[in-house]
């Protein structure tokens, strides 16, 4: 008996690499997938801390496509490593934070590594990449740097567009048959709708502009702000976190506002408590701020107005607002909440 | 009495975080293990219940109290 040719895909959760497994699947190859979490996946953690009430929590897109895909998927947390992708990119970065090639590179070679690891070990990777369709990372020029800066070399298929490429491994042992792959290319999503549809998928997820939050403006301004106020550019899995909850407020280099927007933030942001100065109107509904750096006596009470503003009390002329130190030491605060004028725009992150 | 499990707490995670260090646990754990994961994200709700559908672990029970999630797998 022949042995099992087999196959890691990297899921993202989206249509393309969803597309590019099923081809594979379909030509009898074992296909298991991998999605890395990087802590700037736009899939998850939003989701879980905003508008939790009503709506119900929104599925993990990887695993959604991995059970109509009916294949096993492997989330791989690569917090740690991937600061060196994200702080040292050797290729640059995109139009925001988003070393997006780099990016690419580290996946395919994680994907790699990780199927040499398993028992018997997997034959090669697939990815659901087409050329043109993203203006950086996504060019004829940059599959076969991303095939040999991974060490993936030619046992890198990428089936939607592997008739615009050399044959790979695969195709050349026969491992898969290459009239049976695609010449998908340019920013068009005309073939990948239709190939969708003979495969019978009626619903996949599109995220707006990429898989990660280093390629949205905002984003990238505070993750920019934070390193600048922090005085070096590394980071932990928390500030990249708050970096997506609240509103981000700094009156002064030293210091920090992050004032939750809703219950969900509010939430999510009590977990801090024990790490950050907090502050809450009392004497009237309002959000839960954090405060971060190191604000100095008269700051708290700047910060006090400001989170006065936000809550049901920005029209009263007092609002007592409590300060909660991390230790647990508390004061009592009593404010003239700032008019929207008195906030100037240059302090919004 | 209910039969002894291993706990996992992930309180305080968001996801994916919960699954995958559910997902880390289960790799050391032989078939018929039962591992409780205790968790406070609500998307754990949906995504530990998918996660063992595509590796098919049996979701034995999953409880939600207060603010609180206990899901219950059974390794297979
Ligand atoms: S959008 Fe983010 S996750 Fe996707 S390739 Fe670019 S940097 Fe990587």
């Amino acid at each position: 008996m022949a042995t099992q040719v087999k196959a890691v895909a990297l899921i993202s959760g989206g249509l393309d690499s969803m597309l590019a497994a099923k081809v594979v699947m379909e030509q009898g190859v074992h296909v298991e997938g991998v999605n890395f979490f990087t802590g700037f996946c736009v899939e998850g953690h939003t989701h879980a801390i905003r508008k939790r009430r009503g709506a119900k929590p929104k599925r993990n897109n990887a695993l959604w496509v991995a059970e109509q895909l009916g294949v096993k998927l492997h989330i791989i947390d690569v917090v740690e490593e991937y600061k060196k992708v994200l702080l040292q990119p050797k290729h640059g970065y995109g139009q925001h934070l988003n070393p997006c090639l780099d990016c690419k590179i580290f996946m395919v070679n994680k994907a790699l590594a990780w199927g040499f690891m398993q028992d018997g070990g997997f034959d090669f990777i697939i990815t659901g990449e087409v050329i043109g369709q993203r203006p950086k990372s996504q060019r004829k020029a940059t599959m076969p740097v991303i095939a040999r800066e991974s060490g993936a070399e030619d046992r890198l298929l990428r089936p939607l567009c592997a008739l615009n490429l050399e044959p790979t491994l695969p195709e050349r042992e026969g491992w898969v048959r290459r009239d049976e792959l695609f010449g998908f290319e340019g920013r068009s999503r005309k073939p990948q709708m239709e190939l969708a549809k003979r495969f019978g998928f009626t619903e996949w997820s599109q995220p707006a502009g990429g898989c990660c939050f280093l390629t949205d403006a905002q984003y990238s301004r505070k993750l920019t702000d934070l390193w600048r106020a922090h005085g070096h550019r590394n980071y932990e899995l928390d500030d990249i976190m708050l970096l997506k909850v609240g509103r981000h407020i700094r009156p002064a280099p030293h210091f920090k506002l992050i004032v939750s927007r809703e219950e969900g933030e509010n939430r999510y942001l009590e977990g801090y408590r024990k790490r950050f100065t907090t502050l809450k109107s009392i004497s009237h509904e309002g959000p839960l701020c954090l405060v971060d750096g190191q604000p100095g006596p008269g700051d708290i009470a700047l910060a006090a107005r400001v989170v006065a503003r936000y809550g049901q009390g920005r029209n009263a002329p007092v609002v007592t607002v409590a300060a909660e130190e991390a230790d647990g030491r508390r004061r009592e605060l009593r404010v003239a909440p700032l008019t929207p004028p008195e906030i100037p725009v240059a302090w919004h992150v | 009495m209910s039969e002894a499990a291993e706990v996992l707490d992930v309180r305080g995670l968001l996801c994916p975080l919960p699954v995958i260090r559910a997902q880390d646990r289960i790799a050391g754990l032989v078939p018929g293990a039962l591992l409780d994961v205790l968790a406070t994200d609500p998307g754990t709700l949906q995504d530990v219940p998918a996660w063992c559908r595509v590796h098919g672990h049996q979701l034995v029970e999953t409880q939600s109290c207060g603010g609180e999630i206990r899901i219950r797998i059974k390794v297979q």
